[in-house]
């Protein structure tokens, strides 16, 4: 199928990206971030519990903005927008390095649409709504596969129950609910589960990116009734492949937007600082990385731009291109962040320095469902045409 | 069906019913690397095949010999990029010197000079770089003296590919030596059976010819022939960087190999050579160092396509001007993993019977540095990309 030259990207999602920078800008500037999530390096990286560092208005005003609503579709109450819109919201939250469960809720919103059930329906008018929720399926066994996980749906007379572990679970003190991939003897189901539900435990990890926090979830005999099954035992792998080159399109946009605030962040220091008599960006040394790392930044966000046009109109070819995305914003983070530090030098180095913020969002993004590596491994298949 | 789709359609078609006969001989890799009065006879022949269909020179005026429509150069281009049909040899005239003229010339050179160059009739070779000035272009010392009428040139050129064939060579000469960038001055030269004009071969480490030296001793010239004023060299010779440097689109390009059919060759080839007694395709680095160049390759066209939509596009010369050094580095590691693809088999060269591919994979990685070194090396376009797109200090 032909796609759109322009990447489907008009004038109304123009409108959204523009309004989302200014309002992120406006509200969430990089002082505001720091004095939220980097004010002190003991209480981040040495309290018993990591804190949850998010501005839950910011969170509520987004919620007002529809932020939550756009993806969804409009059987759901949803406004049904394109992916491309979609990614160059995504693409501001990552500029941003916005703390909140937006991405999270993206990507579950992309999952309950793909399930189609009315089930899927009824918890999508919830994140219309404004309800937060994250997925919690891949992540287990170095796999970002739902076949990988290690939950068990267990069925006594008493009714069905989920039992068992997930790691890694994004924004997990942020959401409302959760949508749970696990196994039952007729193969992967998904189950939306509150958080507040009896035998859910949320267990946070203390992770390095300040700007999210990150949990293993426990369920210990969590009841599932008929409202939560979003797709029945053996329909849940197909939902989560069909939503993929959505997931990785969202994460790849996210990246995109930081990895932008880190060439323009690392440009401008090398126009004002001064060393042996020259502004350090005069030395090829240091002119020649920020390129390099521009011209990694825009090939990652052009194949954003594709995949997402690609999700919306050519879905058999959305899976090339955005694990192609992914596999290039992933790596175009891993070098503008080492850059980054490298290129400001010794200030760099430290806590006061804004980079390192940025760094370890990145460096969280990066592994998300899969570093470059792990998506070339799959890409191998999918270019060669005589397979 | 709008106009361009018509158009589309029609290239398509023609380029289907069309496509000339494969060559008895070799094509090089590129059109300036041909050498041979059979080659340039055959590529002459279909470009001036594809100009009388309309292929070339779509959207130059009428009047200049083109064909006075928008937008269709790129269509046709594209066409003919995925019909794979033999590449344009008067590359240098379409994509450099047309434009040059076209932007700077007077009405009686584009009249004189662009229709016989759209229609491959008179071919065209570019005099910039010299002994002493290739990356420090600005340098050049190669001297036009007014004497009379007319100019008297005198210098040295290298690095000149199609000199051997072409009649007419874009030229920046010195005419003064008081100023650096205002001391120079663009002309246009004739080369073919000139007085005073020498051209000589040099020898590339592919142990090809491919391109020449030219030296000139007293070269007169008519002043009808300086391009734009005395003085204005600089200006016009960053016009033909600019179209040289693919960051604007020429008189009409196309044919030749696509990248994404280099890398469909690059598995095949992988799926022939054997790595520990297995297809190289089944190693996991192998796969792993195809997946990036074919990741390259895809990004690549998507920054193409992200160029033209001014919404998503930060500053206007941002990714046009990225095209040189992504394209020349990506040709050049494209044909350093083949290489590690043959293993011991990238031992062989052209001519030997076992060598896969006919060792066109050792030839394209030699050659391969000409393009990363020509047209600006890629340092120097590194830096303009630091300078004029993040601001950045300019460095000596």
């Amino acid at each position: 199928m032909a796609q759109p030259k322009d990447f489907g990207f008009g004038s109304e999602e123009q409108m959204l990206r523009d309004s989302a920078r200014k309002f992120l800008k406006d509200n969430s500037p990089i002082e505001k971030l720091r004095a939220l999530v980097a004010r002190d390096h003991k209480l981040a990286y040495e309290s018993e519990v990591q804190p949850l560092a998010w501005d839950e208005k910011i969170w509520k005003q987004m919620v007002e903005l529809g932020w939550t609503a756009l993806a969804a579709p409009e059987s759901a109450g949803g406004v049904g927008m394109k992916m491309i819109a979609v990614a160059a919201l995504a693409e501001e939250i990552g500029r941003a390095a916005l703390p909140s469960p937006l991405i999270a809720t993206l990507i579950t919103t992309a999952v309950l649409s793909q399930a189609k059930t009315d089930a899927a329906k009824a918890w999508l008018e919830r994140i219309v709504a404004g309800e937060a929720a994250s997925f919690a399926g891949p992540g287990s066994e170095g796999s970002w596969l739902p076949e990988a996980t290690s939950m068990r749906v267990k069925t006594t007379g008493d009714g069905a129950f989920l039992e068992g572990s997930v790691p890694f679970v994004q924004d997990a003190r942020k959401v409302a609910f959760f949508l749970v991939a696990a196994r039952d003897p007729k193969g992967i189901g998904l189950y939306a589960i509150a958080a507040d539900a009896p035998g859910v435990k949320i267990r946070p990890d203390r992770v390095v990116d300040l700007t999210r926090d990150q949990a293993t979830l426990v369920f210990d005999d969590v009841r599932v009734d008929k409202a939560s099954v979003i797709a029945a035992p053996g329909a849940g792998s197909a939902a989560v492949a069909a939503a993929l080159p959505s997931i990785l399109t969202i994460v790849a946009a996210d990246i995109c937007g930081a990895a932008e605030w880190q060439l323009q962040t690392t440009a401008e220091y090398a126009r004002v600082r001064t060393q042996f008599d020259h502004l350090i960006g005069f030395f090829q040394a240091v002119k020649h990385p920020i390129v390099n790392v521009m011209i990694d930044v825009d090939r990652a966000r052009s194949l954003t731009y594709a995949a997402a046009c690609a999700v919306d109109t050519d879905p058999a070819d959305a899976l090339r291109l955005a694990r192609m995305a992914k596999a290039a914003a992933s790596d175009a983070a891993a070098f503008a962040s080492s850059r980054s530090i490298q290129l400001h030098g010794g200030i760099g180095f430290t806590w006061e320095c804004d980079v390192h913020i940025y760094v370890k969002r990145q460096k969280h993004n990066q592994f998300y469902f899969g570093d470059g590596a792990y998506q070339r491994s799959k890409i191998a298949a999918l270019i060669d045409r005589a397979a | 069906m709008t106009e361009h789709e018509e158009f589309r359609e029609y290239c398509r078609r023609w380029l289907a019913e069309n496509r000339p006969a494969a060559p008895s001989f070799r094509l090089p890799l590129s059109p300036i690397e041909v050498m041979t009065e059979e080659q340039r006879r055959y590529l002459c022949a279909w470009e001036k095949k594809c100009y009388d269909a309309g292929l070339i020179g779509c959207d130059y005026p009428k009047e200049y010999g083109g064909g006075g429509h928008a937008g269709f150069q790129s269509v046709a281009s594209q066409e003919m990029g995925r019909a794979q049909v033999p590449y344009m040899v008067n590359v240098i005239g379409l994509s450099m010197a047309a434009p040059t003229i076209l932007n700077h010339g007077t009405e009686e050179q584009k009249r004189r000079f662009l229709p016989p160059l759209l229609s491959a009739d008179e071919i065209w070779c570019q005099g910039f770089s010299e002994p002493n000035a290739g990356s420090d272009l600005a340098n050049a010392q190669a001297s036009a003296v007014r004497d009379g009428d007319g100019w008297v040139i005198n210098g040295h050129k290298v690095w000149t590919s199609l000199a051997h064939f072409a009649s007419w060579m874009i030229m920046v000469t010195r005419t003064s030596n008081d100023h650096k960038y205002n001391g120079l001055t663009y002309f246009i030269v004739p080369i073919a059976d000139t007085k005073g004009v020498t051209v000589r071969p040099l020898i590339k480490i592919t142990g090809e010819t491919g391109f020449n030296e030219v030296l000139f001793e007293d070269v007169v010239v008519p002043d009808t022939y300086r391009v734009d004023e005395i003085g204005k060299g600089w200006t016009v010779a960053m016009t033909t960087l600019l179209y040289e440097r693919g960051a604007a689109e020429g008189a009409g390009s196309g044919g030749g190999i696509s990248l994404d059919e280099r890398i469909g060759q690059l598995i095949d080839l992988a799926k022939r050579c054997k790595r520990d007694g297995q297809p190289a395709w089944d190693d996991a680095i192998i796969r792993d160092r195809v997946a990036q160049l074919a990741i390259r390759v895809e990004g690549m066209r998507q920054v193409h396509r992200r160029m033209r939509v001014e919404s998503l596009t930060d500053h206007p010369m941002r990714l046009p001007l990225q095209a040189k050094v992504t394209v020349s580095e990506l040709m050049q590691d494209i044909a350093a993993v083949a290489l590690e693809i043959e293993g011991p088999a990238a031992s062989l060269y052209l001519g030997d019977p076992g060598a896969p591919d006919n060792g066109q994979w050792p030839l394209a990685y030699l050659n391969s540095y000409g393009f990363t070194i020509a047209a600006g090396s890629n340092e120097i376009q590194r830096n303009i990309l630091g300078e004029r797109v993040l601001g950045l200090a300019k460095s000596k």
